[in-house]
């Protein structure tokens, strides 16, 4: 493992760094670093982005299309918990070790995303603290939202009040 | 703020004769169509031989089951004399129950209609958002039918659907071959998933970023369950619409309908005469109010 | 035959206490149903009277939070006290109502159509119902004693009852028929405060009564009758006659030469500048003798404030939610209907009824009442009635009378929470 930090982004590279809504708040340089660990990807409705148990080497972000967030419940099938759109991402577990996905995701429509390397990513965060900062409070603020989402859907708003 | 927040004594004439408020007229079911475990649609005409109901969109009616009771329902048929009266009902007490029991044939009484409905002039000339959330769809559907008349007087239209499960969503083919036309976004979002369902799962609020709308000319109409209104309208503010542009329809106690019993107070409104449709710019204080 | 005096509203005489009973003999004859204040159950409550013995002679009422008792007085004083547990409303809003009667009725066989066809426009007759509304009632009252505060809380209902959007019939025909024989307040109680509402201890002059007394115990104990209305002055002429035969004739100002003279008995007489000077006094006296007082002032503005004012945690430890404040209020309207239906399903009545906001069935909906807690209802209650009554229905909804202190089982008295409030308004609340 080399212990020299990567280079700093060249100023055509932050230039042409591509829009990611999520981090559209994110320091321009910190974004270029992202999109240097980054591939575009397509895929085609029913394609799987990753299943649960899965390494967890990837963080997408989506550009275009619709993906679900299931989960494979046995005798009932596989259901989906969210299903997630253009500027939101899929998956942080490559943020923690093990390092292992605990949901499976597929796209449901033709899906465009930006697909970031893992490992890429967490040698630049390790090497530059801003960088780690400005992400992980980008991601957090995505998390947040989603947390709240969910509580709501626990409330369970819609039920039949006159059931139990 | 005096009594001038009342509609004035013209308005009033125009959305529905005051006759008929106290007590009820004799309908009929025409038709009846179930759309989900618990709620059904009814289509009800005139069985006393007098004209039709001519609802607003947004206003209500107190239907009345013989020797049980009544309730306050949203109108969901348009505002042309030619239509029946329509309610989609949810079976959630004794009253209602006994209304969602009811035949073709059978007789229901009506009063009505009351209130102030959606201001739909609003929408002309601007991007139109419709959210609903489980049986608020059904306040929300004659909207639907004014708009696509006058679909080039208004910009983009997007009709965002909330519901508990997929088994819940409300006119399922109405909004199938809504969101097939070019020109509606209509979208449905479940809170929870069976297996099988292939589309959106999640709360309403999250369909939002995908919705085409310019904040400064848009006007958001929203009825759900308060909580579920609550969150969209800030969402909405928080997006850029301006609160007074953002109409929900509430909900209190009607009873009378006409003001007088007190029941339907939210501070200082009674919702049977100043809503239920109300904007988000009076109600927001109010609605942070717990237990108001 | 008995002149009657052409359009003169400011009609008056002076009669001695028997007046009281020529008029109401007079009222009953005119075949108005008499209800006045009596004492019963050890207070002075509303009730049908028959004539003027009924009337609580000699008595007074000592009121307090919590507290009303009656005590005995040195005179003869008709109305030589203040409010008791009972309002006007009792009348003209009956505490139960029935509204209509419904009949299930089961029309002819159709014809054949009643296959529960979803698309089918036209429909066999089934059954059915009808509704029989109850006819509005024939009876018409005459009330002896309003109080100003009263007329006042009439007004409030009136605006909404009949002249609102929807008048509502039952009130409207009781309204019309209705006779008000107004009294000048001389004997204000301990929880009064008209004053501080603006709604008293004098009648006004265009608070539609018919007739108005003024009680002078100063040297020889009379009334001061004076005419509203036509009806009145028409009541008020005869009172004059049937008092008695003989004496010197009643003209009403203006009238002059050419007014018949209509005669007088030896107890009705014309007014003095003294006895006007004497009834002013009386009621200018009860206006410095106010119970309690308020500063009403930017009430509605203040309480929308303070939604969350630590005082109605503190209100809520002593609130018992049992209503009294709202039976008691002249003004509270709240109401509700049900239906009662008869065990075989073939009728069903259905019933109007006193309603209060403390009950938790007011505010239901969706499986649990909206104003869960004590708290949210003493909130709703003081805050509408001082508060967002304006907002509804352009006024303040109180009317000083200083029921709801004296009937608190445990004594909240509004003037002192209100106090309290202003005293001390929390920052930072929402003002809507």
């Amino acid at each position: 493992m080399t212990t020299s930090s990567p280079p700093p982004p060249t100023a055509s590279e932050t230039a042409s760094a591509p829009d990611i809504p999520t981090f559209a708040g994110m320091q321009p340089e910190h974004r270029a670093i992202i999109a240097g660990c980054a591939r575009e990807v397509t895929l085609k409705p029913g394609e799987v982005l990753f299943r649960e148990g899965d390494v967890a080497d990837t963080l997408y972000l989506i550009r275009a299309g619709t993906v679900a967030i299931e989960m494979f419940v046995p005798t009932r099938g596989t259901i989906t918990i969210e299903t997630v759109g253009a500027g939101d991402v899929v998956g942080w577990s490559w943020l923690f070790p093990p390092y292992r996905l605990r949901f499976d995701a597929r796209a449901l429509s033709a899906v465009t995303a930006g697909a970031v390397e893992a490992s890429c990513l967490r040698a630049r965060m390790a090497a530059d603290p801003e960088l780690g900062y400005d992400l992980l409070f980008h991601l957090a603020k995505v998390l947040a939202e989603r947390l709240s989402a969910t509580r709501m859907r626990l409330l369970d708003v819609y039920r039949n009040p006159a059931q139990p | 703020m005096s009594t001038g927040t009342r509609p004035s004594p013209e308005v009033a004439a125009t959305v529905g004769p005051a006759a008929g408020a106290l007590t009820p007229r004799l309908f009929r079911v025409a038709g009846r169509a179930q759309q989900t475990h618990d709620t059904w649609t009814l289509r009800l005409v005139p069985g006393d031989g007098g004209a039709p109901l001519v609802a607003a969109p947004g206003q209500f009616t107190m239907l009345y089951a013989f020797g049980v009771g009544e309730v306050p329902l949203s109108v969901s048929s348009g505002s042309s004399g030619a239509t029946p009266l329509v309610h989609t009902v949810r079976a959630v007490g004794a009253v209602t129950e006994a209304i969602c029991a009811a035949k073709p044939g059978d007789a229901l009484g009506v009063r009505g209609p009351f209130g102030r409905g959606w201001p739909l002039d609003e929408t002309l000339g601007r991007d139109v958002l419709l959210i609903a959330g489980g049986l608020g769809l059904a306040p929300l559907w004659p909207v639907i039918q004014w708009i696509l008349r006058r679909r080039d007087d208004i910009g983009h239209v997007s009709v965002l659907v909330g519901s508990r499960t997929p088994a819940d969503v409300l006119y399922r083919a109405e909004l199938a071959h809504l969101a097939a036309r070019p020109d509606i976004q209509a979208v449905v979002t479940v809170d929870a998933a069976d297996p099988g369902w292939d589309g959106r799962v999640g709360v309403v609020t999250a369909l939002l970023p995908q919705a085409r709308f310019d904040p400064a000319r848009t006007v958001a109409f929203s009825c759900g369950p308060e909580i579920m209104m609550r969150l969209t309208a800030q969402a909405l503010v928080d997006a850029g619409v301006p609160a007074h542009r953002v109409h929900l329809s509430m909900e209190r106690n009607m009873h009378c309908g006409v003001g007088h019993c007190g029941r339907c107070q939210l501070g200082p409104l009674l919702l049977c005469l100043d809503g239920p449709v109300c904007d988000y710019d009076r109600l927001g204080p109010l609605l942070r109010i717990r237990e108001l | 035959m008995t002149a009657v005096p052409s359009g003169p509203i400011d009609a008056a005489c002076v009669v001695p206490p028997a007046g009281l009973g020529v008029l109401i003999d007079a009222l009953r004859k005119r075949g108005y149903k008499v209800v006045g204040p009596t004492v019963r159950d050890r207070a002075i409550v509303y009730d049908e009277i028959t004539d003027a013995g009924q009337l609580p002679v000699g008595w007074t009422d000592v009121q307090e939070a919590a507290g009303y008792r009656l005590e005995r007085r040195d005179d003869e004083a008709r109305f030589g006290y203040a409010v008791g547990p009972h309002s006007w409303k009792q009348f003209l809003l009956p505490p139960r109502l029935r509204l209509a009667r419904i009949q299930r009725t089961v029309d002819g066989g159709g014809n054949g159509a009643g296959g529960g066809d979803d698309s089918a426009e036209s429909v066999a007759d089934r059954d059915g119902f009808t509704i029989e509304e109850e006819p509005p009632p024939t009876t018409r009252l005459a009330l002896i004693g309003a109080r100003s505060c009263e007329l006042r809380a009439i007004a409030m209902q009136d605006r909404i009852l009949v002249d609102g959007r929807y008048p509502d019939p039952d009130y409207t025909v009781r309204r019309d028929g209705l006779f008000i024989v107004a009294v000048n307040c001389h004997e204000p109680g301990g929880t009064c405060f008209c004053v501080s509402m603006d709604a008293g201890p004098a009648v006004r002059r265009d608070s539609g009564y018919d007739l108005l007394l003024s009680e002078i115990l100063d040297g020889e104990h009379r009334f001061l009758v004076e005419a509203g209305t036509a009806r009145g002055a028409e009541l008020l002429a005869e009172l004059s006659v049937l008092a008695g035969t003989g004496g010197a004739g009643i003209t009403a100002p203006g009238m002059g030469a050419e007014a018949e003279d209509v005669g007088t008995g030896p107890a009705a007489r014309p007014v003095t500048p003294a006895d006007r000077a004497a009834a002013q006094a009386a009621v200018e006296r009860a206006a410095a003798r106010m119970g309690r007082a308020v500063d009403a002032d930017g009430l509605r503005d203040l309480l929308a404030a303070n939604l969350e004012h630590p005082r109605w945690d503190d209100v809520a430890d002593r609130c018992l939610t049992c209503g009294n404040c709202t039976m008691v209020c002249p003004t509270c309207f709240c109401l509700t209907v049900e239906d009662v239906g008869d065990l075989a399903g073939g009728e069903a009545e259905r019933w109007r009824s006193w309603e209060s906001c403390f009950s938790l069935d007011h505010s239901y909906l969706h499986g649990g009442a909206v104003r869960g807690s004590g708290r949210s209802r003493y909130r709703q209650w003081l805050t509408h009635k001082f508060g967002t009554w304006h907002d509804q229905f352009g006024s303040s909804g109180c009317v000083g009378c200083g029921r709801c202190i004296t009937w608190c089982p445990v004594g909240i008295d509004v003037t002192e929470e209100l106090a309290a409030i202003r005293m001390n308004p929390a920052p930072g609340d929402p003002v809507p």
